[in-house]
């Protein structure tokens, strides 16, 4: 009786052919394998596919994950040497300008001291040179007097009064002294 | 008026292209018998293993360009079921993973000149929108217990419009497996009639035949957007009544 149906159907298909669609006779058979045919593809997606793009997904946001942290990482490490490399550099300075004035200090202190000895050779070369001068001084004013007396001496023995020597002497004297 | 069309000369015949047959000949088509379906339907699973399974098979982090069209396709549907199913939903999303991936590659290997739609056949769409339907309301059942009923009684509305709202929405929730199976079928089996009979009119005339071709384009192109928006909406419906069931709440 079924393949009577079916030999209906088949003749009827030709000329009417209106809607295949609505063709039950076809139903069994594409019901059969669009059953078939999902269940297949449901097993390689859930066994195989599904799965394996997950993972390479989640793999992948892993991995770029991974790479922000090392890039912000490096970055830090950047900054760190950045940091330290300037700050050796302030320390470099702030150590070159210690020992500059650290030096000049010196140098001013070896200075002064070199100038002060300077100054007290001075001072004494100039203290000898004054007493040698007041000697000197001296020395010449004794002589002036003993000029003095000798051509008082003399102007008066050539102008013909005889005088003694101890008059024109206190004479002489007294007069120097005024 | 089938007669008259056939004594006047061109032959429309735009559903014969719809037409399961055996594939080792005969005429009887028993359910297990190998026919235009198995082989179209074979080629689908072919076509599926080759872009997720084979085209993956590297698991690159740095994709190539198969490799890449079969994760889009995984995070097309897994952000869908995700955003409209909610997390809950995930659990489900293998299930609707193949669903949209049969349908969007049955619908393109039905583009394929000379070949056969599978999803144009209201058998192949009825079993898949039941299927959906039957899950969908065991699944609300089985969460929610009697509670599911709430999905009827919409607790926002006054009280006295009540009975009248849950009447209307039993019958559109029992009328959902119709429209979900029909548009999809529909939709493939319009634009594939449409483009036959454009062909019919290429052969019939010289005038005809430049106007008609700029049509078959025309309409070939758009049963390309066809082919994939329907497996779309068949699967955001989805997502769709997966949802009323985990959250049947209004």
């Amino acid at each position: 009786m079924a393949t009577e149906a079916h030999q209906v159907a088949g003749e009827m298909a030709p000329e009417a052919a209106g809607m295949p669609q609505l063709d039950f006779s076809t139903f069994p058979n594409q019901i059969f394998w669009l059953v078939i045919t999902l269940i297949v593809i449901y097993l390689v997606l859930s066994r195989t596919a599904l799965p394996r793009i997950a993972s390479v997904l989640s793999e992948r946001q892993g991995t770029i994950t991974n790479d922000i942290t090392a890039a912000e990482e490096l970055k830090q490490k950047a900054q760190d040497a950045e940091d330290a490399y300037n700050k050796a550099l302030a320390e470099a300075r702030a150590e070159a300008g210690r020992i500059a004035a650290e030096t000049k200090a010196e140098i001013q202190a070896e200075l002064d001291v070199a100038i002060s000895k300077a100054d007290a050779e001075i001072a004494a070369k100039t203290a000898e040179a004054e007493k040698a001068i007041a000697v000197i001084r001296a020395g010449s004013v004794d002589s002036i007097k003993a000029v003095a007396k000798d051509t008082a001496k003399e102007i008066v023995s050539v102008m013909g009064i005889k005088a003694d020597a101890k008059t024109i002497t206190a004479a002489v004297t007294a007069r120097m002294k005024g | 008026m089938s007669a008259d069309v056939e004594t006047a000369g061109p032959q429309f015949h735009p559903m014969e292209q719809f037409t399961v047959e055996p594939l080792f000949g005969g005429h009887a088509i028993n359910w297990y018998t190998p026919t235009n379906v198995t082989l179209w339907m074979g080629f689908a699973v072919l076509a599926i293993i080759l872009l997720l399974v084979i085209g993956t098979r590297r698991r690159a982090i740095i994709p190539n360009r198969t490799q890449s069209v079969a994760e889009l396709a995984y995070g097309f549907v897994y952000s869908m079921v995700e955003d409209v199913a909610g997390k809950d939903g995930l659990k489900y999303f293998p299930y609707i993973m193949t669903l949209f991936i049969f349908i969007v590659f049955s619908n393109f290997l039905g583009l394929i000149p000379m070949s056969f739609s599978t999803t144009s056949h209201i058998a192949v769409t009825v079993i898949m929108a039941l299927a959906v339907f039957i899950s969908v309301t065991a699944i609300g059942f089985y969460k929610h217990g009697i509670g599911f009923l709430g999905l009827f009684w919409v607790s926002s509305a006054p009280l006295a419009l009540r009975p009248v709202l849950a009447v209307i929405e039993v019958i559109s929730y029992f009328v959902r497996p119709v429209s979900h199976s029909i548009r999809l079928a529909g939709n493939v089996m319009a634009g594939h009639a449409v483009i036959e009979v454009f062909a019919v009119f290429v052969g019939m005339s010289l005038f005809i035949a430049p106007l008609a071709l700029v049509g078959i384009v025309g309409m070939f192109a758009m049963d390309v957007l066809v082919a994939f928006i329907q497996a779309y909406v068949f699967t955001i419906l989805t997502c769709v009544y997966l949802k009323d069931a985990l959250h049947p709440a209004h």
